[in-house]
């Protein structure tokens, strides 16, 4: 069964409306369920305030000894460890339990459902969840970035915030393709719940300044997951360390590539389904 | 009869750890993954310790490490982390106690605690066994910056102090397992914890480069004697009577842990039969 499409007579206008009031209701359904377990909520914003502060110290105590990674000042690195936190943080809140909740969709059968529905799967499947906590956490990153930008004294444009967002925006959409692209694996094996975590964890390379970087792990790192591109580019055109404007180009066109190369899995995947169940 | 009980013992457990191996073995590709992608970052950090360095005249030191020493502490880390780091242990522990399966061992004449001190050993022994291969193959590639130990007695006290921080991994997420008697959800807790382990325990860094009152003040908290403690000795760092009082310290606080660990446990069991009726 092919992923369905919008309904052929529906007008543009009138299929965004219609999408934009399910992702509402599924906004509502995540706040009722988190609101459910209010403890667990704050206590798990603590924990990620936590290894953020772990992060920022770590890059304190190494810059207690050294005024430069390559041409990063200490206030330019925690400008990284901002941007990059932001990043995460935004693709937590809007696609990581999602995408790793997929291996199990598929075990119990429930993909089945959601198949029938009459709305796009990816987009019922992608969308699914918001973990609110997610923006919380991403404010905080905001502030640590504000204040490092006051310590470089950045005036930055608004073009460049504007662009920043932007860029951080592609940054997720990187991060949300490759991880759906592994999670697709379930429909193959009941390990791809590790891979997915495993894609995880590489998040920790994106907030180290790539000019460390060399050889071989510097190309998969760019060019196969390119975990240095997705945090570093922005952070750099917002305190004007970009070389060129090259690196955006690569930025936006390894998205558009892994946009493209998870989508053409998933619906490989989705045809070649034949239910856990039956 | 000492001794036969003692056989008796001895008998029961071999059958745990039996059994622990071949449950175990049933990741081993689970493991293998495990060990392998631990490698990224580990090779990420030392790119960026690489990179300090390249930006100092040659043969520097920053906090009293060349860049070889520097390199070999990152490494070490990841040897004992390997022999030591608690795996799912504590979450296992947890998910017992949440879901009743630890009635059944209150009815057989089995030790719990001991039942996963052979579990947690087992698990260690066969991840090493697995996480060898990648490991060693990747200080082989460094092995320009792997510096050895001063001599063989070193090397001995490394391996004990090696073995006090096992224990005192397990004895700590054991005691921070029993909170799910109390509570329901135990992961935030144990997250919690985990963070200051990691940085005070020195896996992000050796703790002497941090400022010497900090240092200071870490010693005489459990975090250091579960990983940087048995590092440093490796590095002939630690040696004399700062040797002796570290080994000694160390000891004091496995057997703290310990018994904080039997103290939840009874706790927790009697509030358990109490809701259990």
């Amino acid at each position: 069964m092919p992923a369905d499409t919008p309904h052929p007579t529906a007008r543009a206008p009138h299929w965004l409306r219609r999408y934009l009031t399910i992702y509402a209701a599924l906004w509502k359904n995540s706040i009722v369920r988190e609101m459910g377990f209010k403890t667990n909520f704050l206590l798990w914003i603590v924990v990620e305030m936590l290894w953020f502060a772990l992060q920022l110290s770590f890059m304190f105590v190494v810059y207690s000894h050294t005024d430069r990674i390559g041409t990063w000042s200490k206030w330019q690195v925690v400008m990284l460890l901002g941007g990059s936190h932001f990043i995460q943080q935004l693709f937590t809140a809007f696609f990581l339990t999602n995408c790793t909740q997929l291996s199990e969709l598929i075990r119990t059968g429930k993909l089945d459902f959601m198949l029938l529905l009459p709305v796009n799967t990816r987009f019922m499947i992608s969308f699914r969840q918001v973990d609110l906590g997610g923006f919380v956490n991403a404010a905080s990153a905001v502030a640590v970035m504000i204040y490092a930008g006051n310590q470089l004294q950045l005036t930055p444009t608004w073009a460049q915030v504007a662009g920043f967002i932007l860029l951080a925006a592609v940054g997720i959409l990187i991060h949300y393709s490759l991880m759906f692209l592994l999670a697709s694996v379930s429909f193959w094996t009941v390990r791809a719940q590790g891979i997915v975590w495993g894609y995880y964890n590489l998040f920790n390379i994106a907030r180290l300044p790539d000019e460390a970087f060399r050889g071989l792990f510097k190309a998969v790192f760019t060019f196969a997951l390119p975990m240095l591109l997705v945090a570093n580019v922005p952070v750099k055109l917002l305190v004007r360390k970009l070389s060129s404007p090259l690196e955006m180009m690569v930025l936006l066109g390894m998205a558009i590539v892994c946009l493209a190369l998870s989508e053409g899995v998933w619906r490989f995947s989705v045809r070649h389904y034949t239910s856990a169940s039956s | 009869m000492t001794h036969s009980f003692a056989v008796v013992a001895m008998k029961k457990y071999w059958h745990v750890i039996n059994i622990g191996i071949q449950n175990t073995l049933v990741y081993r590709v689970n493991f293998l993954f495990r060990a392998v992608f631990a490698l990224i970052p580990l090779a990420a950090i030392l790119f960026l310790w690489r990179a300090i360095y390249a930006g100092k005249e040659s043969g520097v030191e920053v906090a009293g490490y060349t860049l070889a020493q520097m390199i070999s502490y990152y490494l070490l880390v990841t040897i004992v982390d390997a022999l030591t780091a608690v795996n799912e242990d504590d979450w296992q522990i947890a998910s017992d106690i949440k879901d009743g399966n630890i009635s059944q061992f209150l009815l057989k004449p089995i030790d719990y605690l001991t039942y996963r001190l052979c579990l947690f050993g087992t698990g260690r022994l066969i991840y090493t066994a697995i996480a060898v291969v990648p490991v060693t193959l990747f200080i082989l590639q460094q092995r320009e910056f792997f510096v050895a130990p001063p001599d063989w007695g070193t090397f001995g006290w490394f391996l004990v102090s090696t073995a006090m921080t096992a224990l005192l991994q397990f004895f700590m997420s054991y005691t921070m397992a029993m909170l799910a008697f109390w509570v329901l959800e135990v992961s935030t807790f144990i997250f919690i914890l985990f963070a200051f382990e990691y940085i005070a325990g020195g896996h992000l860094f050796p703790l002497n480069i941090l400022p010497p009152m900090l240092a200071q003040v870490l010693y005489y908290t459990p975090f250091p004697y579960q990983m940087f403690f048995p590092v440093s000795i490796y590095l002939g760092q630690t040696s004399g009577p700062a040797l002796w009082e570290g080994l000694g310290i160390q000891a004091f606080w496995v057997i703290a842990t310990y018994g904080l660990a039997r103290f939840f446990w009874s706790r927790g069991i009697r509030k358990y039969s109490a809701v259990g009726g």
